[in-house]
């Protein structure tokens, strides 16, 4: 009987099955930011165990609230910093060097193939874009992950999700997970990995994929995970080049994580894409999906463009694409907060930050802010915000706020016309 | 081991989330006592209220499916930890608050819809307590002078990390 990839990664990695069912992973890589971090870090201080299992295999960065808003913020930013000081964790990144955990680690190559990877983030799903297990963990598994360098989890049962057809133009990586999502519903992928497979997935780039992976914990996921293929090869061949002889080593190497064709999944559910309409959330739940065009027309107050869902280059690209000579709405605040500052530089040199700022956008640094509503871009009671981001609960960007999920694409239309509006009309 | 029971907050509705359970603006607090007075803040459900006397009492909270879902913050099991909740039934957790419950020496117990059903008819009666025996797998409620025991299923780990008070004090013995 073949393994899926996710099996393939639990067996290389297991250091102990305490029980039928439970399996104790050795880790590759261990992730920290400043909202979850510091309370393991003085767990850790307070039981005499102030230390890290393996300090190059640890990356941090202050990105939740950044640069730090008041003192509580500024405190929590301290605890993280002079804890990778103390522990010489290299891969740490302050302020002037940080980004959005999510979109930083992977542009730094600090995702491979075959790995298993914790933070205490539900979004670390999205590293399984580069065919790694990545799971969002709380504090506790963080904390002993810091220490231990292991974490357990249940069997890693799959769904694959065979994705047919060509997307049609207008319609994103985006609009595809959200589409799944509400057709699997919130808890629809509870314990299981979700698989994604196929021609679609296949001619993804790496950012596309990470933007599929990243919503997997949204239906309840425990990882994305997409097939190492050449896309992965290319993306992290600066980083690898050192270790493989030529491209086709690698990927021959990276080809030994795919799941076997007898592979045995949970479920193997088809869709095909290729009539799919660009999509937007309603109502608190992002499996309470309708197309644009069902949508379309309603009135929004704010439109934010950023965050580990969205606001990679090729984000950026495509709704500069759209809002290249136009004006947005003026009863439109328009906030764009490109995900890295790699991300932002990028954009500058391309003059994508110049249509965005003709256009009446507000260029923010990069920080997951108003996603969670923390900071730079928090909703006042009863407004409304088009949200490139990932998650649409109730006062999720502020009490009272109403987010509406949608697409890069969808969310440059939407900024024009100040209601929501299908992007196809501006391709 | 922490104890398991006492008063029941009745939380009749699937999803309920980490934002509704602990908000995102209050996780720069950075002990776990500072959450006490946010708990469930954003939780809008008819009859409840974050504040009242119900909430404050609970000991033990009933849900529907998938309770816990969104975000990976064990501020949520904190925020229940530091207002004396230690058990949660549901008919089904989100992974991350499931196994942040367990991992902090706490009880997240999953019962069959029929059975949740029950169990919430018991919402009817003021002196409605309950106690979860997680050694012996058993849920007693009591109230308006009925009283019934259902028994669950729990992972053995999972069991194991109650007994042991949590996971940091379970790996740091064995890994």
């Amino acid at each position: 009987m073949g393994k899926t990839i996710a099996e393939k990664i639990f067996a290389s990695h297991l250091v102990d099955e305490p029980f039928a069912g439970t399996y104790v992973l050795k880790l590759d890589a261990v992730l920290c930011h400043e909202i979850t971090t510091p309370i393991a870090i003085a767990d850790l201080i307070a039981r005499g165990k102030d230390r890290v299992f393996d300090a190059t295999k640890i990356k941090a960065v202050i990105d939740h609230v950044t640069p730090s808003k008041d003192t509580k913020t500024a405190t929590q930013a301290k605890i993280l910093r002079d804890w990778a000081r103390r522990h010489a964790i290299r891969d740490f990144f302050d302020v002037g060097h940080n980004g959005v955990c999510h979109a930083l680690f992977p542009e730094k190559g600090f995702i491979r193939p075959g790995y298993t990877v914790i933070m205490g983030d539900s979004h670390t799903c999205t590293h399984g874009a580069f065919g790694a297990f990545a799971a969002g963990v709380g504090t506790t598994d963080l904390e002993v992950g810091i220490l231990k360098g292991v974490c357990a989890f249940r069997e890693p049962k799959s769904i694959r999700f065979n994705l047919h057809g060509t997307l049609p133009k207008g319609v994103y990586a985006k609009d595809v997970i959200l589409f799944l999502i509400g057709q699997i519903g919130v808890n629809g992928a509870t314990d299981r990995v979700m698989e994604f497979r196929g021609p679609v997935v296949e001619a993804m780039t790496m950012e596309s994929r990470m933007t599929l992976c990243n919503m997997a914990i949204e239906a309840g996921g425990t990882s994305g995970i997409c097939m190492p293929d050449q896309v992965t090869v290319e993306y992290l061949w600066p980083f690898i080049q050192n270790e493989y002889p030529s491209k086709d080593a690698a990927l021959a190497e990276f080809r030994k994580w795919w799941s076997d064709d007898d592979a045995v999944y949970d479920k193997v559910l088809d869709f095909d894409v290729s009539t799919l309409e660009p999509i937007v959330t309603h109502g608190y739940k992002p499996d309470q999906v309708k197309t644009i065009t069902e949508m379309a027309g309603t009135p929004v107050d704010q439109v934010y463009l950023g965050s580990c869902t969205n606001g990679r280059l090729e984000d950026l690209r495509i709704a500069a694409g759209i809002l290249k000579g136009k004006t947005i709405a003026p009863t439109v605040r328009g906030i764009l907060s490109p995900a890295t500052p790699k991300i932002y530089q990028d954009a500058l040199h391309e003059g994508l930050i110049d249509i965005f700022m003709e256009a009446g956008f507000c260029v923010t640094n990069p920080t997951c802010g108003a996603c969670l509503g923390m900071s730079n871009g928090v909703l006042a009671e009863g407004e409304v915000c088009a949200s490139t981001t990932n998650r649409n609960f109730m006062g999720r960007m502020g009490k009272g706020g109403m987010v509406h999920l949608m697409s890069p694409a969808t969310s440059a239309a939407t900024a024009i016309e100040g209601k929501m509006a299908d992007p196809r009309k501006y391709l | 081991m922490k104890t398991f029971g006492g008063s029941v907050l009745f939380l009749d509705r699937s999803d309920i989330n980490t934002d509704e359970i602990i908000p995102a603006k209050y996780l720069t607090e950075i002990t776990k006592e500072d959450l006490k007075p946010y708990i469930l803040e954003d939780l809008k459900l008819p009859g409840f209220d974050p504040k009242g006397a119900k909430t404050r009492a609970a000991r033990v909270i009933v849900s529907r499916a998938n309770f816990g879902c969104g975000s990976s913050r064990e501020h949520a099991p904190w925020v229940f930890e530091v207002n004396d909740i230690t058990a949660v039934v549901a008919e089904s957790f989100a992974r991350i608050f499931r196994q942040n419950m367990f991992n902090c020496g706490m009880a997240a117990i999953e019962l069959p819809k029929e059975k949740i059903d029950r169990l919430l008819g018991y919402a009817q009666y003021p002196d409605t307590a309950m106690a979860v025996d997680v050694a012996g797998q058993t849920v007693t409620v009591r109230g308006g002078g009925h009283e019934e025991t259902v028994s669950f299923d729990i992972s053995p780990f999972d069991k194991a990390l109650v007994l042991a008070g949590g996971w940091v004090d379970y790996a740091d013995k064995k890994y």
